[in-house]
């Protein structure tokens, strides 16, 4: 039987998609990786993660309490967030892993093009948030930045890194993506 | 490989220990952290560590006085200064102590990435032990800025004449001449070479956005501006301002960008408060400014700030000569990163290479020989390896648009007609692929 792993929506309003993206998402990671995937809404408190100054939320605080709360029933844990996400010395990040872990968090605050001041783009929206979620998880199975630019465990910095990457892992990365 | 790369963080506080050694185990470094000076002085030796990012703020000891010792022990050790805001001008002083560069918390995920890709750079150059010529060069990021020729050595003279001063530089030349590595080459060789520089192609964006690319917007200064965004001109504060393609900005941009220059403050857009900058400008453009300034296309006191020291960059087939020294190069450096065995080009290859009449200049032979490497399967490149157009035209004219058109519509092919893909084959951003398939009417078959 297959290990189980668990989709967490925390304030992810699906307010830059349509309905059908929590669909597509949980389609996408079950062809992708090997588990048996289920669905919850977060219980999670945001005031633990705010920061007033920064207006933003703690990822690594946010994965803490994903995994106290969920660890035990399921081997992997992916957290949604509409947030903003940082961690204390970066002005921002477009999520977060353990490295050969459990648990990984992305957040969609800025993959859409609006935050750029751009026109609204439902299909590149989509397109970084699959991107970005392949990549969060690839770093739960130990995986660390590929040098291949097409790969999407290539590093990416800023919002046209990850345009430029394809939203799949290369040959060598993907050998990793097992249970 | 990464993990040859040892990094030593060094911060009293745990949070940007742990944060930024996970950040960095990411990319597959080897990482250590301390959060005491003492401990790290009493088990340094040379070479122990590449890298070492240090607090300048310490509680039993600064990061000024912590670099100065290590410095003392191990003076390749490169040492990245991390500092708040308010203390930017304790590190700028840490970069005359031997401090290879500082961050200010928090730091762009951008700016640490460029950081330690460049600090990466300069450890395995010194591990190279080349020349010392050859590594200023690098430093400098000639990069592939490369010629013997008369007029490259004449562009080469200008950019170490106008490199240190502060004027405003004007570089003309037709596309794939390399005029944004000219630049780069000019920031870096500049006392501004600690601030970034930023460029911005005026003609690959709507003049809408182009507005607030360039100046930034408040929140709310139209429909979709949730955020308030910085411009470009804001973050090339303190660095170098580097617009491309001025040759096409409108009318209204015109004036905007004259009042800048003249001023040196803005607003944002839908904004009343008023930006102060600082910056150095270099402008480049491949079309005729004079014949448009005479038209009224231009204005001429725009022309005028703008055109203040000109570089004139030679097109490809104005300087032969180069031609076999870039395209044996290309060949070192593409065996470098594809590790492959050096291969060496044909003679009938290199005859070919030197009689065509090159449109899209040096990167159009850049490309030619990246292709030629990974078709050909022999040690020597030969003529079949070398894209048709080139291989078929031997010396034949062809316009610009004519083999701008063709190589776009190859490339959107092999691509699928994966716009992100093609632009970033053809090293143009998406919306200059956008313009362009436009202009040329193309649609996916
Ligand atoms: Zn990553
Ligand atoms: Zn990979």
């Amino acid at each position: 039987m297959k290990q189980k792993a668990v989709l967490i929506l925390f304030s992810f309003t699906n307010s830059y998609t349509n309905s059908s993206t929590t669909n597509n998402i949980l389609d996408l990671l079950s062809r992708t990786f090997p588990f048996e995937w289920e669905i919850v809404d977060a219980d999670f408190n945001s005031k633990d993660f705010y920061s007033h100054p920064r207006k933003q939320y703690h990822s690594t605080k946010i994965l803490e309490q994903a995994l106290e709360k969920y660890s035990d029933n399921f081997e992997k844990i992916l957290v949604l967030t509409d947030y903003d996400l940082f961690v204390p010395v970066l002005t921002f990040v477009f999520g977060e892993a353990q490295l050969k872990g459990k648990a990984a968090i992305v957040s969609t605050f800025r993959l859409h093009q609006e935050f750029y001041g751009l026109l609204y783009n439902e299909k590149l929206f989509f397109e970084r948030l699959q991107k970005e979620i392949l990549h969060e998880l690839g770093h739960t199975f130990g995986l660390i930045h590929c040098k291949d630019w097409f790969c999407v465990m290539h590093a990416s910095a800023n919002i046209d890194e990850i345009d430029m990457k394809s939203d799949h892992f290369c040959n060598i990365c993907g050998k990793f993506i097992v249970d | 490989m990464n993990s040859e790369t040892r990094i030593l963080i060094v911060d009293d506080e745990l949070v940007v220990r742990e944060s930024l050694k996970h950040w960095f185990e990411e990319d597959g470094y080897n990482v250590e952290v301390s959060e005491d000076a003492f401990n790290v002085l009493q088990i340094l030796q040379p070479d122990k560590w590449d890298i070492m990012l240090v607090d300048i703020k310490m509680p039993k000891m600064s990061g000024l006085e912590l670099l100065e010792r290590v410095k003392a022990i191990d003076p390749e050790c490169i040492v990245v200064i991390i500092t708040a805001y308010a203390s930017v001008p304790t590190a700028v002083e840490a970069l005359k102590n031997g401090a290879f560069d500082y961050v200010t918390k928090p730091i762009d995920p951008e700016e640490l990435s460029h950081l330690i890709a460049k600090a990466v750079k300069h450890k395995n150059l010194k591990n190279e032990n080349i020349s010392l010529k050859a590594r200023i060069e690098e430093m400098i990021n000639l990069g592939d800025l490369v010629g013997e020729s008369l007029e490259m050595k004449k562009v080469f003279e200008l950019i170490h004449i106008v490199a240190p001063q502060d004027t405003t530089v004007m570089i003309r030349g037709e596309s794939g001449t390399g005029k944004e590595l000219i630049a780069r080459a000019i920031h870096l060789n500049s006392p501004r070479k600690y601030y970034p520089i930023i460029a911005v192609n005026c003609g690959a964006l709507a003049e809408s956005i182009l507005e607030s690319e360039l100046f930034g917007h408040e929140k709310g200064a139209f429909t979709g501006a949730q955020y308030k965004r910085k411009g470009k001109i804001e973050m090339a504060d303190g660095g170098t301002l580097f617009l491309d393609e001025v040759g096409t900005l409108s009318p209204k941009m015109q004036v905007d960008l004259l009042r800048v220059i003249e001023s040196k403050q803005f607003n944002r857009v839908g904004g009343n408060d008023v930006v102060k900058v600082n910056f150095r400008l270099i402008s480049a453009t491949n079309e005729p400014l004079e014949k448009l300034v005479e038209n009224g296309k231009f204005r001429e006191d725009l022309y005028y700030r703008l055109n203040v020291f000109a570089i004139n960059v030679p097109a490809l087939r104005e300087r032969r000569t180069d031609i076999p020294i870039l395209a044996n190069f290309f060949v070192n450096k593409f065996s470098r990163l594809m590790n492959k065995p050096n291969k060496s080009i044909s003679k009938d290859a290199m005859e070919v290479l030197n009689n065509y009449n090159w449109p899209g200049n040096v990167r159009e032979l850049e490309n030619a020989i990246e292709r030629a490497m990974v078709v050909g399967t022999l040690p020597e490149i030969q003529v079949e390896n070398l894209p048709f157009r080139i291989e078929n035209t031997k010396g034949m004219l062809d316009s610009l648009e004519d083999s701008e058109r063709l190589h776009i519509k190859k490339i959107l092919e092999k691509y699928d007609w994966n716009v992100t893909r093609a632009a970033a084959a053809l090293e143009i951003d998406r919306v200059t692929l956008y313009n362009k398939m436009r202009k040329y009417d193309f649609r996916k078959e």
